[in-house]
Protein backbone atom coordinates (compact mmCIF):
# COMPACT_ATOMS: atom_id res chain seq x y z
CA UNK A 1 0.00 0.00 0.00
CA UNK A 2 1.20 3.09 -0.53
CA UNK A 3 0.08 6.08 1.79
CA UNK A 4 1.76 9.04 -0.16
CA UNK A 5 0.10 9.36 -3.50
CA UNK A 6 1.49 12.34 -4.94
CA UNK A 7 -0.12 14.35 -7.50
CA UNK A 8 3.19 15.21 -9.47
CA UNK A 9 5.53 12.69 -9.58
CA UNK A 10 9.39 12.78 -10.75
CA UNK A 11 9.66 12.58 -14.23
CA UNK A 12 12.94 10.31 -13.68
CA UNK A 13 11.72 8.36 -10.88
CA UNK A 14 11.20 4.89 -11.51
CA UNK A 15 9.22 2.78 -8.27
CA UNK A 16 10.80 -0.29 -7.51
CA UNK A 17 7.96 -2.89 -8.72
CA UNK A 18 6.23 -3.24 -5.51
CA UNK A 19 6.44 -7.00 -4.51
CA UNK A 20 4.45 -8.10 -1.37
CA UNK A 21 6.56 -8.82 1.52
CA UNK A 22 6.63 -12.45 1.12
CA UNK A 23 7.29 -12.65 5.22
CA UNK A 24 5.84 -15.74 6.66
CA UNK A 25 3.15 -14.19 9.45
CA UNK A 26 3.94 -15.43 12.44
CA UNK A 27 0.29 -14.47 13.78
CA UNK A 28 -2.56 -13.05 12.22
CA UNK A 29 -2.81 -9.83 14.39
CA UNK A 30 1.28 -9.72 13.64
CA UNK A 31 0.54 -9.52 9.58
CA UNK A 32 -2.00 -6.87 9.85
CA UNK A 33 0.69 -4.65 11.71
CA UNK A 34 2.86 -5.88 8.63
CA UNK A 35 1.04 -5.03 6.37
CA UNK A 36 0.02 -1.47 7.56
CA UNK A 37 3.83 -0.81 8.55
CA UNK A 38 5.90 2.14 6.35
CA UNK A 39 9.09 -0.02 7.66
CA UNK A 40 9.57 -3.21 8.59
CA UNK A 41 12.69 -4.38 10.28
CA UNK A 42 14.00 -7.61 10.77
CA UNK A 43 16.60 -8.66 12.26
CA UNK A 44 18.91 -6.26 11.41
CA UNK A 45 22.59 -6.77 12.56
CA UNK A 46 25.04 -3.90 11.08
CA UNK A 47 29.36 -4.34 11.17
CA UNK A 48 31.51 -1.25 11.06
CA UNK A 49 35.18 -3.45 9.92
CA UNK A 50 35.17 -5.75 13.25
CA UNK A 51 32.45 -3.69 15.22
CA UNK A 52 29.00 -5.42 15.29
CA UNK A 53 27.40 -1.98 15.87
CA UNK A 54 23.73 -3.22 15.52
CA UNK A 55 22.62 -6.49 17.17
CA UNK A 56 19.70 -7.99 15.72
CA UNK A 57 16.93 -5.68 15.79
CA UNK A 58 13.66 -5.65 14.76
CA UNK A 59 10.90 -3.34 14.84
CA UNK A 60 8.07 -1.67 13.19
CA UNK A 61 7.59 1.30 12.22
CA UNK A 62 4.03 3.28 11.54
CA UNK A 63 2.82 5.67 8.62
CA UNK A 64 1.77 9.15 9.34
CA UNK A 65 3.49 9.24 12.83
CA UNK A 66 6.55 9.97 14.66
CA UNK A 67 8.97 7.57 15.96
CA UNK A 68 11.05 8.28 18.62
CA UNK A 69 14.96 6.83 18.64
CA UNK A 70 16.25 7.25 22.10
CA UNK A 71 19.36 5.85 23.75
CA UNK A 72 22.83 6.94 24.91
CA UNK A 73 25.79 8.13 22.65
CA UNK A 74 27.46 5.14 20.56
CA UNK A 75 24.62 2.85 21.18
CA UNK A 76 23.63 2.50 17.43
CA UNK A 77 20.97 5.12 17.40
CA UNK A 78 22.11 6.79 14.11
CA UNK A 79 23.54 3.42 12.78
CA UNK A 80 19.92 2.44 13.28
CA UNK A 81 18.89 5.44 10.95
CA UNK A 82 21.08 5.32 8.17
CA UNK A 83 20.23 1.63 7.29
CA UNK A 84 16.72 2.81 6.58
CA UNK A 85 17.79 4.78 3.79
CA UNK A 86 20.79 2.93 2.84
CA UNK A 87 23.61 5.55 3.51
CA UNK A 88 25.68 3.04 4.94
CA UNK A 89 26.35 1.88 1.07
CA UNK A 90 28.65 4.70 1.16
CA UNK A 91 31.19 3.56 4.09
CA UNK A 92 33.47 0.81 2.70
CA UNK A 93 33.49 -1.27 5.75
CA UNK A 94 30.00 -1.30 6.43
CA UNK A 95 27.90 -4.52 6.22
CA UNK A 96 24.10 -4.59 6.56
CA UNK A 97 22.21 -7.60 7.02
CA UNK A 98 18.56 -8.47 8.01
CA UNK A 99 16.20 -7.52 6.13
CA UNK A 100 14.29 -4.32 5.79
CA UNK A 101 11.09 -3.42 3.69
CA UNK A 102 9.67 -0.01 2.89
CA UNK A 103 5.71 -0.72 2.09
CA UNK A 104 6.60 -3.90 1.73
CA UNK A 105 9.28 -3.31 -0.93
CA UNK A 106 12.51 -4.82 0.03
CA UNK A 107 15.21 -2.07 0.49
CA UNK A 108 18.68 -4.21 0.33
CA UNK A 109 17.05 -6.80 -2.42
CA UNK A 110 18.81 -7.65 -5.34
CA UNK A 111 18.76 -5.00 -7.86
CA UNK A 112 17.10 -2.39 -5.99
CA UNK A 113 19.29 1.38 -6.59
CA UNK A 114 20.11 2.73 -3.06
CA UNK A 115 19.89 5.93 -4.90
CA UNK A 116 15.62 5.48 -5.75
CA UNK A 117 15.32 3.96 -2.15
CA UNK A 118 17.42 7.67 -0.95
CA UNK A 119 14.69 9.41 -3.10
CA UNK A 120 12.36 7.82 -1.31
CA UNK A 121 13.31 8.26 2.18
CA UNK A 122 14.77 11.54 2.91
CA UNK A 123 16.73 12.22 5.49
CA UNK A 124 17.86 15.73 7.82
CA UNK A 125 21.59 15.93 9.44
CA UNK A 126 22.15 16.83 12.84
CA UNK A 127 24.08 19.65 11.82
CA UNK A 128 22.33 21.69 9.15
CA UNK A 129 24.15 21.34 5.85
CA UNK A 130 22.70 23.81 3.36
CA UNK A 131 25.14 23.78 -0.14
CA UNK A 132 27.21 26.74 0.09
CA UNK A 133 27.77 27.76 -3.50
CA UNK A 134 24.16 27.59 -3.67
CA UNK A 135 21.28 30.18 -2.99
CA UNK A 136 18.39 29.61 -0.85
CA UNK A 137 16.47 28.85 -3.77
CA UNK A 138 18.88 26.56 -5.44
CA UNK A 139 19.18 24.66 -2.06
CA UNK A 140 15.67 23.77 -2.41
CA UNK A 141 15.29 22.63 -5.75
CA UNK A 142 18.57 21.05 -6.46
CA UNK A 143 17.55 17.58 -5.71
CA UNK A 144 14.98 18.13 -8.16
CA UNK A 145 16.98 19.86 -10.58
CA UNK A 146 19.81 17.19 -10.14
CA UNK A 147 17.36 14.16 -11.13
CA UNK A 148 16.65 15.65 -14.20
CA UNK A 149 13.86 18.18 -13.36
CA UNK A 150 13.31 21.17 -16.04
CA UNK A 151 10.30 23.15 -15.98
CA UNK A 152 10.67 26.50 -14.43
CA UNK A 153 7.48 26.67 -13.35
CA UNK A 154 7.18 23.23 -11.42
CA UNK A 155 10.32 24.03 -9.98
CA UNK A 156 9.38 27.49 -8.46
CA UNK A 157 5.66 25.84 -7.08
CA UNK A 158 7.79 22.94 -5.60
CA UNK A 159 10.32 25.63 -4.17
CA UNK A 160 7.74 27.19 -2.67
CA UNK A 161 5.64 24.70 -1.58
CA UNK A 162 8.60 22.76 0.21
CA UNK A 163 9.79 25.94 2.36
CA UNK A 164 6.18 27.05 2.80
CA UNK A 165 6.16 23.28 4.76
CA UNK A 166 9.26 23.82 6.55
CA UNK A 167 7.43 27.28 7.92
CA UNK A 168 10.29 29.32 6.35
CA UNK A 169 8.57 30.63 3.26
CA UNK A 170 7.33 34.10 5.35
CA UNK A 171 10.87 34.30 6.21
CA UNK A 172 12.90 33.79 3.43
CA UNK A 173 10.52 34.78 0.10
CA UNK A 174 12.17 38.26 -0.40
CA UNK A 175 15.68 37.12 -0.63
CA UNK A 176 15.48 33.51 -2.44
CA UNK A 177 18.48 34.29 -4.29
CA UNK A 178 20.71 35.38 -1.23
CA UNK A 179 23.20 32.77 -0.08
CA UNK A 180 21.96 30.03 2.07
CA UNK A 181 24.39 30.38 4.45
CA UNK A 182 23.07 33.99 5.26
CA UNK A 183 20.38 32.45 7.24
CA UNK A 184 20.64 31.90 11.11
CA UNK A 185 21.36 28.25 12.14
CA UNK A 186 17.43 27.12 12.79
CA UNK A 187 16.61 28.90 9.26
CA UNK A 188 19.45 26.29 8.03
CA UNK A 189 18.13 23.51 9.24
CA UNK A 190 14.38 24.12 8.22
CA UNK A 191 15.77 25.12 4.98
CA UNK A 192 17.66 21.78 4.70
CA UNK A 193 14.04 19.99 5.69
CA UNK A 194 12.96 21.97 2.93
CA UNK A 195 15.14 20.66 0.52
CA UNK A 196 14.49 17.07 1.97
CA UNK A 197 10.86 17.94 1.58
CA UNK A 198 11.04 19.15 -2.06
CA UNK A 199 11.64 15.43 -4.14
CA UNK A 200 8.42 14.19 -2.43
CA UNK A 201 9.92 11.38 -0.14
CA UNK A 202 7.25 8.95 1.47
CA UNK A 203 9.42 9.19 4.65
CA UNK A 204 11.84 11.61 6.77
CA UNK A 205 14.66 10.45 8.44
CA UNK A 206 15.92 12.90 11.33
CA UNK A 207 19.29 12.63 12.69
CA UNK A 208 18.57 15.00 15.94
CA UNK A 209 17.59 17.77 13.96
CA UNK A 210 17.26 20.43 16.90
CA UNK A 211 20.07 19.59 19.04
CA UNK A 212 22.44 22.31 18.00
CA UNK A 213 19.85 24.89 18.11
CA UNK A 214 18.49 27.57 20.95
CA UNK A 215 15.38 26.72 22.51
CA UNK A 216 13.34 28.96 20.62
CA UNK A 217 14.60 26.87 17.01
CA UNK A 218 14.11 24.12 18.65
CA UNK A 219 10.28 24.99 19.41
CA UNK A 220 9.85 25.68 15.51
CA UNK A 221 11.19 22.40 14.26
CA UNK A 222 9.15 20.29 16.79
CA UNK A 223 6.12 22.41 15.55
CA UNK A 224 7.01 21.35 11.97
CA UNK A 225 7.47 17.84 12.79
CA UNK A 226 4.14 17.80 14.41
CA UNK A 227 2.98 19.42 11.27
CA UNK A 228 4.88 17.03 9.02
CA UNK A 229 3.42 14.16 11.02
CA UNK A 230 -0.09 14.44 8.64
CA UNK A 231 1.40 13.84 5.62
CA UNK A 232 5.03 11.68 6.75
CA UNK A 233 5.97 8.95 8.18
CA UNK A 234 8.89 10.76 10.64
CA UNK A 235 11.78 8.57 12.31
CA UNK A 236 13.93 10.99 14.57
CA UNK A 237 16.98 10.48 16.21
CA UNK A 238 16.97 12.49 19.31
CA UNK A 239 18.82 12.72 22.73
CA UNK A 240 16.46 15.12 23.99
CA UNK A 241 14.10 12.77 25.96
CA UNK A 242 10.88 15.50 26.81
CA UNK A 243 11.55 16.38 22.87
CA UNK A 244 10.73 12.19 22.03
CA UNK A 245 7.74 12.81 24.75
CA UNK A 246 6.38 15.75 23.55
CA UNK A 247 6.72 14.86 19.81
CA UNK A 248 6.53 10.83 18.93
CA UNK A 249 3.58 8.47 19.36
CA UNK A 250 6.14 5.14 19.36
CA UNK A 251 9.52 5.43 21.39
CA UNK A 252 12.50 3.08 20.74
CA UNK A 253 14.96 3.14 23.41
CA UNK A 254 18.91 1.40 22.00
CA UNK A 255 21.05 0.26 24.32
CA UNK A 256 24.24 -0.57 23.33
CA UNK A 257 23.40 -1.72 19.84
CA UNK A 258 20.33 -4.02 20.62
CA UNK A 259 16.76 -2.48 20.49
CA UNK A 260 16.16 -2.83 24.57
CA UNK A 261 11.88 -1.37 24.80
CA UNK A 262 9.60 -0.68 21.63
CA UNK A 263 6.69 0.85 23.04
CA UNK A 264 4.30 3.96 22.78
CA UNK A 265 5.94 6.87 23.98
CA UNK A 266 3.71 7.72 26.73
CA UNK A 267 4.36 3.76 28.04
CA UNK A 268 8.18 3.95 27.78
CA UNK A 269 8.43 7.44 29.90
CA UNK A 270 5.93 6.26 32.38
CA UNK A 271 5.40 2.23 32.68
CA UNK A 272 8.42 0.94 30.62
CA UNK A 273 8.77 -2.61 31.64
CA UNK A 274 12.62 -3.35 30.83
CA UNK A 275 15.06 -1.76 33.99
CA UNK A 276 16.81 -0.31 31.53
CA UNK A 277 14.54 1.70 30.09
CA UNK A 278 13.53 2.90 33.25
CA UNK A 279 17.21 3.62 34.05
CA UNK A 280 17.88 5.76 31.26
CA UNK A 281 14.30 7.55 31.54
CA UNK A 282 14.65 8.50 34.91
CA UNK A 283 18.23 9.41 34.05
CA UNK A 284 20.04 7.13 36.31
CA UNK A 285 22.54 6.74 33.20
CA UNK A 286 23.54 7.49 29.56
CA UNK B 1 64.78 36.62 42.96
CA UNK B 2 61.43 37.49 40.83
CA UNK B 3 61.63 40.30 39.47
CA UNK B 4 64.97 39.35 37.81
CA UNK B 5 63.45 35.80 36.97
CA UNK B 6 60.72 37.86 34.83
CA UNK B 7 63.52 39.91 33.57
CA UNK B 8 65.52 36.85 31.97
CA UNK B 9 62.19 35.62 30.52
CA UNK B 10 61.40 38.63 28.73
CA UNK B 11 65.08 38.69 27.40
CA UNK B 12 64.89 35.39 26.69
CA UNK B 13 61.22 35.90 24.18
CA UNK B 14 63.20 38.91 22.67
CA UNK B 15 66.12 36.68 21.74
CA UNK B 16 63.60 33.93 20.21
CA UNK B 17 61.62 37.16 18.09
CA UNK B 18 64.79 38.44 17.03
CA UNK B 19 65.71 35.05 15.64
CA UNK B 20 62.14 34.18 13.67
CA UNK B 21 62.24 37.62 12.94
CA UNK B 22 65.72 36.73 11.17
CA UNK B 23 64.26 33.97 9.51
CA UNK B 24 61.63 35.31 7.98
CA UNK B 25 64.17 38.23 6.49
CA UNK B 26 66.19 35.21 5.12
CA UNK B 27 63.07 33.84 4.04
CA UNK B 28 62.12 37.24 1.87
CA UNK B 29 65.78 38.98 0.99
CA UNK B 30 66.00 36.57 -2.11
CA UNK B 31 62.90 37.42 -4.11
CA UNK B 32 64.00 41.31 -3.06
CA UNK B 33 67.17 40.69 -3.89
CA UNK B 34 66.32 38.60 -7.39
CA UNK B 35 63.46 41.38 -8.32
CA UNK B 36 66.06 44.31 -7.03
CA UNK B 37 68.94 43.03 -9.24
CA UNK B 38 66.36 42.11 -11.90
CA UNK B 39 64.75 45.89 -12.30
CA UNK B 40 68.32 47.50 -12.02
CA UNK B 41 69.88 45.37 -15.06
CA UNK B 42 66.40 44.59 -16.64
CA UNK B 43 64.24 47.51 -16.70
CA UNK B 44 66.31 49.89 -18.88
CA UNK B 45 65.97 47.37 -21.79
CA UNK B 46 62.21 46.85 -21.60
CA UNK B 47 60.87 48.57 -24.14
CA UNK B 48 58.30 48.15 -26.53
CA UNK B 49 60.01 46.85 -29.53
CA UNK B 50 61.20 43.74 -26.54
CA UNK B 51 57.33 42.81 -26.77
CA UNK B 52 56.68 43.04 -30.17
CA UNK B 53 60.24 42.80 -31.89
CA UNK B 54 61.91 39.74 -33.25
CA UNK B 55 65.86 39.29 -31.80
CA UNK B 56 67.80 41.46 -34.21
CA UNK B 57 71.84 39.79 -35.83
CA UNK B 58 74.53 40.07 -33.78
CA UNK B 59 76.03 43.92 -34.09
CA UNK B 60 72.99 45.12 -34.37
CA UNK B 61 71.22 47.11 -30.96
CA UNK B 62 67.46 46.93 -30.03
CA UNK B 63 65.24 43.80 -31.01
CA UNK B 64 63.08 41.94 -28.98
CA UNK B 65 61.48 38.49 -27.69
CA UNK B 66 58.75 39.05 -29.02
CA UNK B 67 58.28 34.98 -30.30
CA UNK B 68 59.86 33.84 -27.42
CA UNK B 69 56.71 35.44 -25.18
CA UNK B 70 54.36 34.29 -27.72
CA UNK B 71 56.08 31.04 -27.71
CA UNK B 72 55.82 30.76 -23.95
CA UNK B 73 51.80 31.63 -23.96
CA UNK B 74 51.50 28.85 -26.61
CA UNK B 75 53.77 25.88 -24.49
CA UNK B 76 51.91 27.21 -21.26
CA UNK B 77 48.76 26.72 -23.00
CA UNK B 78 49.69 23.43 -25.05
CA UNK B 79 50.67 21.83 -21.25
CA UNK B 80 47.46 22.83 -19.86
CA UNK B 81 45.79 21.17 -22.75
CA UNK B 82 47.89 18.06 -20.98
CA UNK B 83 47.86 18.88 -17.62
CA UNK B 84 44.87 20.34 -16.84
CA UNK B 85 42.15 17.08 -17.38
CA UNK B 86 44.31 14.46 -16.26
CA UNK B 87 45.30 16.41 -12.93
CA UNK B 88 42.14 17.28 -12.20
CA UNK B 89 40.31 14.40 -13.41
CA UNK B 90 42.96 12.35 -11.36
CA UNK B 91 42.57 14.35 -8.15
CA UNK B 92 38.94 13.58 -8.77
CA UNK B 93 39.44 10.04 -8.48
CA UNK B 94 41.98 10.22 -5.63
CA UNK B 95 39.26 12.17 -3.52
CA UNK B 96 36.07 10.57 -4.77
CA UNK B 97 35.91 7.44 -6.49
CA UNK B 98 39.52 5.26 -5.82
CA UNK B 99 39.91 2.59 -3.52
CA UNK B 100 42.60 2.75 -0.86
CA UNK B 101 45.08 0.36 -2.51
CA UNK B 102 44.92 2.58 -5.74
CA UNK B 103 44.76 5.34 -4.43
CA UNK B 104 48.47 4.55 -2.31
CA UNK B 105 49.80 3.65 -5.70
CA UNK B 106 48.50 7.01 -7.35
CA UNK B 107 49.63 9.36 -4.74
CA UNK B 108 53.19 7.57 -4.74
CA UNK B 109 53.38 8.11 -8.25
CA UNK B 110 52.35 11.01 -8.21
CA UNK B 111 54.81 12.45 -5.06
CA UNK B 112 57.80 10.63 -6.98
CA UNK B 113 57.32 12.74 -10.29
CA UNK B 114 56.79 15.83 -8.34
CA UNK B 115 60.20 15.53 -7.38
CA UNK B 116 61.48 14.21 -10.44
CA UNK B 117 63.72 16.44 -11.92
CA UNK B 118 61.84 18.40 -14.96
CA UNK B 119 65.42 17.61 -17.31
CA UNK B 120 64.63 13.94 -17.26
CA UNK B 121 61.19 14.92 -18.45
CA UNK B 122 62.63 16.42 -21.15
CA UNK B 123 65.29 12.96 -22.15
CA UNK B 124 61.90 10.77 -21.91
CA UNK B 125 59.87 13.35 -23.90
CA UNK B 126 63.13 13.33 -26.71
CA UNK B 127 63.47 9.54 -26.51
CA UNK B 128 60.04 9.03 -26.72
CA UNK B 129 58.55 11.20 -28.90
CA UNK B 130 60.50 13.85 -29.94
CA UNK B 131 63.51 11.43 -31.95
CA UNK B 132 60.42 8.56 -33.47
CA UNK B 133 57.44 10.94 -34.45
CA UNK B 134 57.39 14.31 -34.28
CA UNK B 135 61.07 15.95 -34.30
CA UNK B 136 61.71 19.46 -32.35
CA UNK B 137 58.13 20.93 -32.02
CA UNK B 138 56.14 22.77 -29.92
CA UNK B 139 53.95 19.79 -29.18
CA UNK B 140 56.92 18.09 -27.67
CA UNK B 141 57.59 20.56 -25.53
CA UNK B 142 53.94 21.13 -24.62
CA UNK B 143 53.58 17.51 -23.91
CA UNK B 144 57.45 17.63 -21.46
CA UNK B 145 55.52 20.56 -19.58
CA UNK B 146 52.33 19.10 -19.40
CA UNK B 147 53.44 16.04 -18.03
CA UNK B 148 55.24 18.60 -15.06
CA UNK B 149 52.29 19.77 -14.72
CA UNK B 150 50.29 16.73 -13.72
CA UNK B 151 51.53 15.49 -10.78
CA UNK B 152 51.11 19.29 -9.68
CA UNK B 153 47.59 19.44 -10.27
CA UNK B 154 46.26 15.83 -9.04
CA UNK B 155 48.18 16.75 -5.81
CA UNK B 156 46.49 20.14 -5.27
CA UNK B 157 43.25 18.92 -6.65
CA UNK B 158 42.87 15.86 -3.76
CA UNK B 159 43.94 18.35 -1.33
CA UNK B 160 40.97 20.89 -1.92
CA UNK B 161 38.78 18.20 -2.26
CA UNK B 162 39.30 16.50 0.54
CA UNK B 163 38.45 19.90 2.30
CA UNK B 164 34.95 19.84 1.08
CA UNK B 165 33.47 18.69 4.26
CA UNK B 166 31.78 15.07 3.99
CA UNK B 167 28.35 16.66 5.27
CA UNK B 168 27.95 17.97 2.03
CA UNK B 169 28.21 14.72 0.44
CA UNK B 170 25.93 13.31 2.54
CA UNK B 171 23.37 15.73 2.18
CA UNK B 172 23.27 15.23 -1.69
CA UNK B 173 23.55 11.49 -1.06
CA UNK B 174 20.76 11.84 0.79
CA UNK B 175 18.31 13.34 -1.71
CA UNK B 176 19.39 10.46 -4.27
CA UNK B 177 21.38 12.30 -6.52
CA UNK B 178 23.65 10.03 -8.31
CA UNK B 179 27.11 10.10 -7.28
CA UNK B 180 28.43 11.37 -10.36
CA UNK B 181 26.00 14.17 -10.54
CA UNK B 182 27.14 14.98 -7.07
CA UNK B 183 30.51 14.72 -7.56
CA UNK B 184 30.30 17.37 -10.33
CA UNK B 185 27.76 20.02 -9.24
CA UNK B 186 28.35 19.89 -5.87
CA UNK B 187 32.03 18.98 -4.63
CA UNK B 188 33.39 20.74 -7.32
CA UNK B 189 31.47 23.75 -7.31
CA UNK B 190 32.61 23.73 -3.64
CA UNK B 191 36.36 23.17 -4.19
CA UNK B 192 36.46 25.05 -7.78
CA UNK B 193 38.44 28.19 -6.41
CA UNK B 194 40.63 26.19 -5.03
CA UNK B 195 41.27 23.96 -8.25
CA UNK B 196 41.64 26.87 -10.33
CA UNK B 197 44.51 28.02 -8.15
CA UNK B 198 46.20 24.45 -7.86
CA UNK B 199 46.46 24.79 -11.86
CA UNK B 200 47.59 28.86 -11.97
CA UNK B 201 50.09 27.92 -9.75
CA UNK B 202 51.33 24.57 -11.65
CA UNK B 203 51.13 26.59 -15.03
CA UNK B 204 53.15 29.46 -12.92
CA UNK B 205 55.91 26.28 -12.31
CA UNK B 206 56.34 25.13 -15.84
CA UNK B 207 56.31 28.45 -17.56
CA UNK B 208 59.66 29.06 -16.08
CA UNK B 209 61.27 25.54 -17.09
CA UNK B 210 64.00 25.61 -19.15
CA UNK B 211 65.70 22.22 -19.32
CA UNK B 212 62.95 20.48 -20.62
CA UNK B 213 62.45 22.68 -23.63
CA UNK B 214 66.29 22.04 -24.73
CA UNK B 215 65.69 18.69 -26.07
CA UNK B 216 61.55 19.15 -27.10
CA UNK B 217 61.39 23.07 -28.47
CA UNK B 218 64.62 23.71 -29.51
CA UNK B 219 64.14 27.65 -30.10
CA UNK B 220 64.63 29.45 -32.92
CA UNK B 221 64.84 32.91 -34.45
CA UNK B 222 61.99 34.05 -35.82
CA UNK B 223 57.82 33.73 -36.09
CA UNK B 224 56.72 30.20 -36.48
CA UNK B 225 52.94 29.59 -36.16
CA UNK B 226 52.85 25.91 -37.02
CA UNK B 227 53.19 24.06 -33.98
CA UNK B 228 54.69 20.85 -35.67
CA UNK B 229 58.26 22.84 -35.76
CA UNK B 230 60.37 24.05 -33.21
CA UNK B 231 59.56 27.28 -31.13
CA UNK B 232 61.06 29.80 -29.07
CA UNK B 233 60.10 30.17 -25.43
CA UNK B 234 61.33 32.91 -22.71
CA UNK B 235 63.14 30.98 -20.54
CA UNK B 236 65.16 29.64 -23.22
CA UNK B 237 65.68 32.45 -24.81
CA UNK B 238 66.98 33.76 -21.84
CA UNK B 239 69.45 30.70 -21.40
CA UNK B 240 70.63 31.44 -24.64
CA UNK B 241 71.10 35.29 -24.82
CA UNK B 242 72.97 34.84 -21.53
CA UNK B 243 75.11 32.46 -22.06
CA UNK B 244 75.95 34.56 -25.46
CA UNK B 245 79.66 36.56 -25.92
CA UNK B 246 77.38 39.82 -26.39
CA UNK B 247 76.72 42.63 -24.48
CA UNK B 248 73.75 43.49 -26.52
CA UNK B 249 72.18 40.01 -25.94
CA UNK B 250 73.38 39.81 -22.17
CA UNK B 251 71.13 42.62 -21.45
CA UNK B 252 67.91 41.81 -23.11
CA UNK B 253 68.29 38.49 -21.26
CA UNK B 254 67.97 40.62 -18.37
CA UNK B 255 65.16 42.47 -19.41
CA UNK B 256 63.34 38.69 -20.07
CA UNK B 257 64.56 37.17 -16.66
CA UNK B 258 62.42 40.66 -15.27
CA UNK B 259 59.51 39.55 -18.08
CA UNK B 260 59.41 35.92 -17.03
CA UNK B 261 59.73 36.78 -13.11
CA UNK B 262 57.10 39.73 -13.31
CA UNK B 263 54.21 37.14 -15.59
CA UNK B 264 54.83 34.59 -12.68
CA UNK B 265 54.31 36.99 -10.13
CA UNK B 266 51.33 38.02 -11.93
CA UNK B 267 49.96 34.74 -11.78
CA UNK B 268 50.73 34.66 -7.97
CA UNK B 269 49.03 37.80 -7.43
CA UNK B 270 45.42 36.64 -9.86
CA UNK B 271 45.81 33.87 -6.94
CA UNK B 272 45.69 35.67 -4.17
CA UNK B 273 43.14 37.43 -5.85
CA UNK B 274 40.98 34.13 -7.23
CA UNK B 275 41.51 32.84 -3.59
CA UNK B 276 40.63 35.89 -1.28
CA UNK B 277 36.48 34.59 -2.03
CA UNK B 278 37.20 31.46 -0.64
CA UNK B 279 36.77 31.84 2.82
CA UNK B 280 32.96 31.35 2.61
CA UNK B 281 32.82 27.99 0.60
CA UNK B 282 35.53 26.36 2.77
CA UNK B 283 34.91 27.72 6.06
CA UNK B 284 32.83 25.27 7.41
Amino acid sequence: MNCMTKDTQLPALKTVPSAPAPVPPAAPAAAAVAAAATFDVRQLNVWFGSHHVLRSVSLEILPKAVTAIIGPSGCGKSTFLRSLNRMHDLVPIARVEGRITLFGEDLYGRGVDATLVRRRVGMVFQKSNPFPTMSIAENVTVGLRLNGLRQKALLLERMERSLRMAALWDEVKDRLNANALSLSGGQQQRLCIARALAIEPEVLLMDEPASALDPLATAKIEELILQLKLDYTIVIVTHNMQQAARISGHTAFFYLGELIEFDQTNRIFTNPKQKQTEDYVTGRFG
Amino acid sequence: MNRWYHHWRKIKSSCVSALCLLCALVVIAPLALVLFNLLQKGASSLDLHFFTQLSKPVGETGGGMANAIVGSATLVGLAGLIGVPVGVLGGIYLSEFGSPRMNWAVRFAADILNGTPSIVWGIVVYALVVLPITGYSAYAAGLALGFIMIPLIIRTTEEMLVLVPNSYREAAFALGIPHWKIVLNIVLKTAGKAIITGVLLAAARVAGETAPLLFTALGNDYWNHNLSQPIEALPHKIFIYASSPFADWNRQAWAGALVLLLFVLALNIAVRLVTRGRAPHLAR
